[in-house]
């Protein structure tokens, strides 16, 4: 077990690398630069700043450079806000998104669990077919839809929350349930499935001949079971959630990981972009990882070398 | 010792699917005595489960439902009785192994725990007090290094292995009746008579009664000490082991009995197999349910419902020419 996290953990680092080079191409490919504008710079001015920023370089020295200062955790200044380290501005900003990414997800696991252990309990209920109808609905409708939506009901019309910008707990209800509302229902349907089959299974028969009640048979026996489909899409699901979620932070204006990642991209802030994508890489094989590590205890079954 | 454990009287497990009623269980009848061995056997979809798992009130509701008939266990009817208390019954005056050991037992959970949340359920037992049961209900099945496998998951069991764990589970709180649904179906051959032997043996020593599932007229053959032979969700035929084996009255039981591989059996020859397969039992015919593959049914057997004639002392047959085909297995016999 140690031996699988510590190696998994070491493939982690070439695996950011490569990211990284994929990402540095990209930018290097699209056109526009960090410094054109609307007008353009006169001859000497831009060869100045080529020159500060080592852009006179051939391409291989430029990324010789580049790697050998983000291996050693240095992602450098970014090139729009002058004098802020791109380490700074992700430390700055990770808290909002990671904020209401964890509370997003933790609501929808909330609601997706219990919606989905119901509707599997009570198959072809109203029940079952009203929380189902109500799953599809949710992954159908996309945020950019429903947050102005919620805004337009809990702002505008009833005045209870507020419309936008963080700040106090109110301010918090309506982005994370915005987020909260694609996953519980891609939870509630995960659950319900998982649970079904795990229910039809002749374990659970096993264990009701015991004469065990409904109740532990589904806690102690069927639970762990349903629960292994939630856990693979936890992964994904929850680094996508902490790197910020562009859409909501957009509607409710927050200043999280999200906004500041479409900036930088709009900016062309090289450092900054670089910054990101690597930290996000990173966060998606290690939330992969942790996931994987559970199932082991999830299920005795899965046993790494 | 003549007081019958298990009654069960007319029953009907109906199951409501979408292409009609399905008549699982259809009108089921027998008695098992303390003490007693009673095999069940019959082609897959007979009935033979379900009837089961309806005693045990454990048919999935719905689709599933018991439509009629009373199952006594003990005095105590059992149909009539609150879920609640069923549950008290369950797992500890009647137990159940299953079919397939693979996928009878908990993936999640430690062989101990499975174990032991029986006897802490219904004996009260502590922690301290179920482990020791367990680990001696282990040895008991004979389990190898029992002390040490307790802590270790069901997959690390193999097949043979598995089903002891189910035997020493069901069988840990002494229950007086065991059903046995097809216990050795799913294991070697070479494992089979291991586990019969093994169930014959608790039986004895515990003076269990036992109901013994099956479709492998072998298994039950020196087992049991009274047969039921199932088909369509009813009963063809009733008697005791031996009467069964040697005169039996009716033409699907003979049939069941040629269909079994002789040792001696001529090399080229080809096997005996009952003609047809089972009927869809959602749209059974008027007549006989068995008709269309039996070779000596007549007019009637198409037209009417057969009567359930008893033949000799506890000796039934679901059939027109019940007495004929007796009166034939006799001279048979004799010659």
């Amino acid at each position: 077990m140690l031996s699988f996290i510590i190696r998994r953990t070491l493939i982690i680092i070439p695996m950011a690398l490569i990211v990284v080079t994929l990402t540095w191409g990209l930018v290097r490919l699209a056109p526009g630069n960090f410094y054109t504008g609307e007008k353009k710079l006169p001859a000497a001015i831009e060869a100045n700043i080529k020159k500060k920023y080592g852009l006179d370089q051939p391409w291989y020295t430029q990324y010789g450079m580049m790697m050998s200062n983000i291996i050693r955790g240095d992602f450098g200044d970014s090139v729009k806000y002058q004098g802020q380290s791109v380490n700074e501005i992700i430390t700055r900003h990770l808290p909002y998104s990671a904020t209401i990414g964890i509370l997003g997800y933790l609501l929808a696991l909330l609601i997706g669990l219990s919606a989905g252990t119901f509707a599997a309990l009570k198959q072809n209920s109203s029940f079952d077919y009203g929380s189902m109808s109500l799953a599809m609905l949710g992954l159908s409708v996309p945020n950019f839809v429903l947050g102005p939506l919620l805004v337009l009901v809990f702002s505008f019309w009833l005045y209870w929350l507020p419309p936008a910008r963080w700040g106090g707990i109110a301010g918090l209800i309506l982005p994370v349930c915005t987020l909260a509302a694609i996953y519980a229902a891609y939870i509630a349907r995960l659950t319900r499935a998982g649970m079904l089959e795990v229910l039809r299974s002749d374990y659970i028969r096993t264990a009701r001949a015991k004469g065990l009640d409904e109740k532990t048979v589904l806690f102690r026996h069927a639970l762990r079971g349903g629960l292994v489909p939630v856990l693979s899409f936890t992964g994904p699901a929850l680094a996508a959630l902490l790197a910020g979620t562009v859409v909501v932070e957009k509607v409710f204006a927050i200043p999280g990981l999200g906004n500041i990642f479409i900036q930088s991209v709009f900016n062309r802030d090289e450092p900054l972009i670089l910054g990101i994508v690597a930290f996000l890489s990173i966060l998606i094989m290690v939330f992969n990882l942790i996931v994987d590590v559970c199932y082991g205890f999830l299920d005795p079954r899965i046993r790494y070398e | 010792m003549t007081d019958p454990i298990l009654k069960v009287d007319g029953l009907k497990t109906y199951f409501r699917t979408e292409d009609g009623v399905v008549k699982a269980v259809d009108d089921v009848s027998f008695e098992l005595k303390k003490g007693e061995t009673l095999g069940i056997v019959g082609e897959s979809g007979s009935g033979k489960s379900v009837t089961n798992l309806s005693v045990m009130r454990l048919i999935q509701t719905p689709p599933g439902e018991i439509a009629g008939g009373s199952v006594t266990f003990d005095g105590i009817d059992v149909l009539a009785l609150p879920i609640d208390e069923v549950r008290k019954i369950r797992g500890k005056r009647i137990a159940m192994i299953f079919q397939d050991p693979m996928t009878s037992l908990n993936p999640f959970l430690k062989i101990s725990k499975q174990l032991m949340e029986v006897t802490q359920l219904h004996l009260g037992h502590t922690k301290t007090q179920a482990r020791e049961h367990a680990l001696k209900m282990l040895q008991l099945v004979g389990i190898p290094d029992a002390e040490h496998r307790l802590d270790e998951y069901p997959h690390e069991f193999s097949g043979g292995m598995r089903q002891r764990v189910m035997i020493a589970m069901a069988l840990s709180c002494e229950p007086e009746l065991l059903i046995a649904d097809e216990p050795t179906t799913a294991l070697d051959v070479t494992i089979q008579a291991q586990i019969l032997e093994l169930i014959k043996d608790l039986k004895s020593r515990m003076g269990t009664s036992v109901i013994l599932i099956t479709h492998d007229l072998g298994v039950v053959a020196g087992m049991t000490d009274k047969i039921i032979v199932m088909y369509a969700g009813k009963v063809f035929e009733q008697a005791p082991t031996k009467e069964l084996f040697s005169r039996p009255a009716n033409p699907y039981t003979k049939g069941l009995l040629r269909s079994v591989p002789d040792p001696a059996h001529v090399q080229g020859k080809e096997l005996y197999q009952i003609p047809g397969l089972p009927p869809d039992v959602a749209n059974l015919p008027a007549g006989c349910p068995f008709a269309e593959r039996c070779d000596r049914a007549e007019d009637i057997c198409r037209r009417e419902f057969p009567p359930f004639v008893e033949v000799a002392a506890g000796h039934h047959s679901l059939c027109h020419f019940a007495e004929r085909v007796y009166e034939q297995s006799k001279s048979e016999v004799n010659s």
